[in-house]
């Protein structure tokens, strides 16, 4: 998962008290609500808006690393950035099933992606432009996307939280395959080290955006945490992913680029500084560095695909209308 | 998008022998063959399977849940058809 913070959503209700009185003891209960139970429309409504953008991100996140497939500086690591790469691919097919659930279409969903009606985790809007970068973007937003994802194993919808345990058993392995990048640049020459700082100043402060604006601002995300769609709050889990990931930045030997960071004996972890919500925006409403590559690309790849999705449509057509006519001509 | 619809499929996978097929998601894909390859695409990247099944949702029947408790409800009074609903000396031992 790549995006908690759900961008724009309705959670409003229309249903009778009794009805909402059950559901939510249903939810306090700690029952998972599966695809064909009665459901609020706000809870439905929601679901479909979360796991769909988390299976755009996904879709849209193959992008900026898929870049440097063929630019991988080593055999291992080509095939290991190939690896990962096809399992975003995958968290987005199992996301987009779960989401299918609820009563939406695939078809629906692809073209609300293509439209550009629909969100994506404003992380992927950012370039990869060094090979430092695919070591920060598995090391970081993996990072920051594993915190996310880990909490939502547990959300109360049923297909979402089964989808989230299968993401979060493959992404481990995406972390440490970026980490182990950071680990040889910065064991490098002055030149790779300088590149790896460069990737974590970069990527620092959008890793920090992937957890979504305070909750002050999320107006609705308080009514998810009620349906327990999600369990933590952005700033908990951002605070969590900082805590995480500051030793492992000296540990590379590099600097956080944040002059405010510093550790708070009260509470156990650190303090940072001012986010800039700006830009965060900015990129949301479309207005990011790649925004429109990735768009542009994405809709490419679906029209160059067009011709094989028809063919394989209508060659299925044609094989079954030969069974049905030699099982006639059998009878 | 003018392009008609692709079936959806679901697909259960065999962990290993000895283990049932278990629900693993589901896939669209336009017939059978297609869509046991894109399961072993999507749910086996990583060893998961040894066998698997795919199945047409639309030809999958299941229960409404509205009915859960008149389908479902009757058993929960029939305690009997449980060992411990009969009392036995313990001094018979292990039964
Ligand atoms: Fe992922
Ligand atoms: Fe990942």
């Amino acid at each position: 998962m790549y995006s908690q913070g759900l961008i724009g959503a309705d959670g409003k209700t229309h249903e009778d008290a009794a009805f909402l009185a059950a559901f939510q003891a249903r939810i306090d209960a700690e029952q998972k609500i599966e695809p064909n139970d009665p459901m609020p429309e706000g809870y439905r409504k929601t679901l479909v808006r979360q796991i769909s953008q988390h299976a755009h991100s996904e879709i849209i996140g193959m992008q900026p690393e898929g870049n440097w497939i063929s630019r991988a500086p080593t055999l291992r690591r080509k095939a290991a950035l190939l690896a990962k790469v096809q399992d975003e691919g995958g968290h987005g097919l199992y996301l987009y099933s779960a989401a299918e659930t609820l009563g939406v279409s695939r078809e629906e969903m692809t073209e609300q992606l293509l439209s550009g009606a629909a969100k994506y985790s404003s992380i992927f809007n950012y370039p990869a432009l060094t090979w430092a970068d695919i070591g920060a973007i598995g090391w970081l937003v993996d990072g920051a996307a594993i915190m996310n994802q880990i909490v939502l194993c547990r959300c109360s919808y049923g297909p979402y939280a089964r989808a989230m345990i299968r993401i979060c058993k493959e992404e481990s392995f995406h972390q440490r395959q970026g980490y182990e990048i950071m680990i040889a640049l910065c064991n490098g020459s002055e030149e790779q080290k300088e590149l790896a700082q460069d990737a974590l100043n970069r990527f620092w402060w959008p890793s920090l955006m992937m957890f979504g604006p305070p909750e002050g601002e999320s107006v609705h995300s308080n009514q998810s945490m009620i349906w327990k769609i999600k369990r933590f709050s952005n700033d908990d889990l951002r605070d969590k992913f900082i805590n995480a990931s500051v030793p492992q930045a000296e540990k590379l030997g590099l600097t956080i680029p944040d002059p405010d960071l510093k550790w708070n004996e009260a509470k156990q972890g650190y303090d940072h500084g001012e986010i800039d919500w700006d830009e965060f925006w900015r990129v949301v409403k479309g207005d990011g560095i790649c925004n429109r590559e990735r768009l542009k690309n994405r809709r490419r790849v679906d029209r160059d695909g067009a011709w094989v999705r028809e063919a394989a449509m209508a060659h299925a057509q044609k094989r079954a209308a030969r069974t049905a006519s030699a099982r006639i001509a059998a009878e | 998008m003018s392009e008609a619809a692709m079936p959806l499929w679901e697909v259960f996978i065999r962990a290993r022998n000895g283990l049932s097929h278990k629900h693993a998601g589901s896939i669209h894909a336009t017939d059978a063959e297609m869509a046991l390859h894109a399961a072993r695409d999507v749910y086996t990247r990583r060893g998961e399977g040894q066998s698997i099944w795919v199945v047409r949702s639309s030809d999958i029947v299941a229960s409404d849940p509205v009915d859960k408790d008149m389908m479902f409800e009757p058993t929960a009074s029939k305690i009997y058809r449980h060992p411990t609903f009969y009392e036995i000396p313990d001094d018979v031992g292990n039964m």
